[in-house]
């Protein structure tokens, strides 16, 4: 099994992760009229790269969505984000 | 004639069954990607509407991506009247084949089965099979004892861990020799006069004005009137090279081989609940493969959980392979969509035309796949088979969902 890094957890099986999309991407605001392309940009389009990567993972068991940097080809892992404001 | 007299002649008369040329600076039609669909697309081109003056351009080997990846099964078992018409047009172009390319490939017939493990998947089975025979596709439900008739090694105790109910049956359904199918494309191809490229790779689109007029390769700038992609998981490293964006994740498909076997096995098994299908090839090994892996890849390596899964699963669901040898698994990088039905149509930039988001079943289509998007690229319109699956229908809404309908692993 690949370990991959949870910030908060630390390294974990791969099987404990889901990932969630790719990072990066800002919903429409609905307070405007949102055209069908626009939409569709939003929900369905990826960039879909080979190489290195930046995506939204969740760690099941904490419940944690965290920014993982990843290589997708190599799967190697380049780092990680907390999208959680720093508390202190 | 020619196998016989070649083999007492010790096989010393073959010549190569095509051309290798080099690239001429233009054609009429530049095909991306010598995998099926695009090797098809080339020979209908040519056949179907007299355009010849054609390049197939590879990057590696034909046939060395998902063509020669995938597990061979064939079939149309699917559930919206689109999908139906679209996967039963490859069945039906299959079936004539061999005859058709001159080039035996190999498509048996044997069979599909799809097991129902509880009451409610039978219900569910019954309605897969009316929606079917409503498209005009081969179907049948099986009861428990005409699944043991037709598979009698699967697991049918009662404390299996998914006891066996029925099955959703498409006796034409089967298998074929995928290389075989690259292979006999890239030759009728080949004879009507076009050019197949093989290790050029495409660096970059050349476009001139909003419209695409040619390709960069590493052998070259290669010119054409129209361009045509069919390279599967790449499709979004090429759109991303015409600076457009597509709505396909890539991920890693595994598939496995065992030694080879005495015939065990006449027909194609597939249980979503274990997650497994297999089918036994014509050399005796057990050809298996299940789900895809959850993490977005290029890597053409498969990860180790789906394996473990796949290889339990087809231990339960198949007691007897438990102790079955492992012989040979691979991945390949599979282009899914949000819906899991393809997209042919144009890509949004003039001259440029997309055949991809075949997802995990991109093999069984290759005939009309090939069909469709040499329609396309010769009339600039849709074959009214096609039309459903352009990419419009990610804005319109008009989804073809055949992941959530025919339950297809993913």
């Amino acid at each position: 099994m690949q370990l991959f890094p949870c910030p908060f957890c630390g390294l974990r099986d791969e099987r404990e992760f889901s990932f969630a999309g790719e990072a990066g991407k800002a919903r429409p605001s609905a307070t405007r009229d949102v055209s069908d392309a626009d939409w569709a940009n939003y929900l369905h389009m990826q960039r879909n790269e080979k190489g290195p990567v930046r995506e939204v993972w969740c760690h099941l068991p904490c419940q944690e969505y965290f920014v993982m940097e990843r290589n997708s080809v190599t799967m190697e892992v380049l780092g990680t984000t907390t999208l959680r404001k720093d508390p202190s | 004639m020619r196998l016989l007299r070649e083999g007492l002649r010790g096989s010393k008369g073959w010549g190569p069954a095509w051309r290798m040329p080099d690239p001429k600076p233009r054609y009429d039609v530049i095909i991306i990607g010598g995998g099926g669909h695009g090797l098809a697309t080339a020979y209908y081109l040519a056949k179907n509407h007299g355009i010849k003056n054609v390049a197939v351009i590879e990057k590696g080997w034909l046939g060395g991506g998902n063509t020669g990846r995938n597990t061979t099964a064939i079939r149309s078992n699917y559930y919206y009247p689109e999908s139906a018409a679209l996967y039963e047009m490859s069945l039906k172009l299959y079936e004539g084949l061999s005859r058709e390319l001159n080039y035996n490939i190999m498509f048996s017939q044997r069979g599909m089965m799809v097991l129902t493990h509880s009451e409610p998947e039978m219900e569910m089975a019954a309605r897969t099979v009316n929606a079917m025979q409503l498209n005009g596709t081969d179907a049948e439900l099986l009861d428990v004892a005409e699944v043991r008739k037709r598979a009698p090694l699967l697991n049918f105790r009662s404390d299996a861990r998914f006891p066996i109910h029925g099955a959703v049956w498409q006796g034409r359904g089967g298998t074929g020799r995928h290389d075989a199918v690259a292979w006999g494309y890239a030759r009728a191809a080949d004879m009507l006069g076009v050019d197949i490229i093989q290790n050029c790779e495409v660096t970059d689109i050349i476009t001139e004005g909003g419209r695409a007029t040619g390709v960069a390769t590493n052998r070259g700038e290669i010119r054409a009137d129209r361009i045509g992609a069919a390279v599967a998981g790449h499709s979004s490293v090429l759109a991303g090279m015409a600076g457009f964006a597509l709505p396909i994740h890539s991920y890693a498909l595994q598939a496995f081989v065992s030694e080879p076997l005495k015939p065990v096995l006449d027909t194609v098994a597939f249980s979503p609940s274990y997650g497994t299908y297999v089918s036994q090839s014509d050399k005796g090994g057990l050809v298996f493969g299940g789900a895809l892996d959850r993490v977005p890849s290029y890597g053409q390596r498969g990860n180790m959980p789906v394996q473990e899964q796949v290889v339990s699963g087809l231990a339960e669901m198949v007691p007897a392979f438990a102790k079955v040898k492992l012989l040979r698994h691979w991945a390949g990088i599979v282009d899914v969509t949000p819906d899991s039905s393809p997209i042919i149509g144009p890509s949004g930039v003039d001259g440029l035309y997309l055949n991809c988001g075949w997802g995990t079943g991109g093999f069984k289509a290759i005939p009309a796949g090939g069909y469709l998007f040499a329609h396309l690229l010769a009339t600039s319109g849709h074959h009214e088979v096609s039309r459903p699956f352009d990419l419009d229908r990610f804005t319109t809404g008009r989804l073809i969902d055949e992941g959530a309908a025919s339950g297809i692993a993913h």
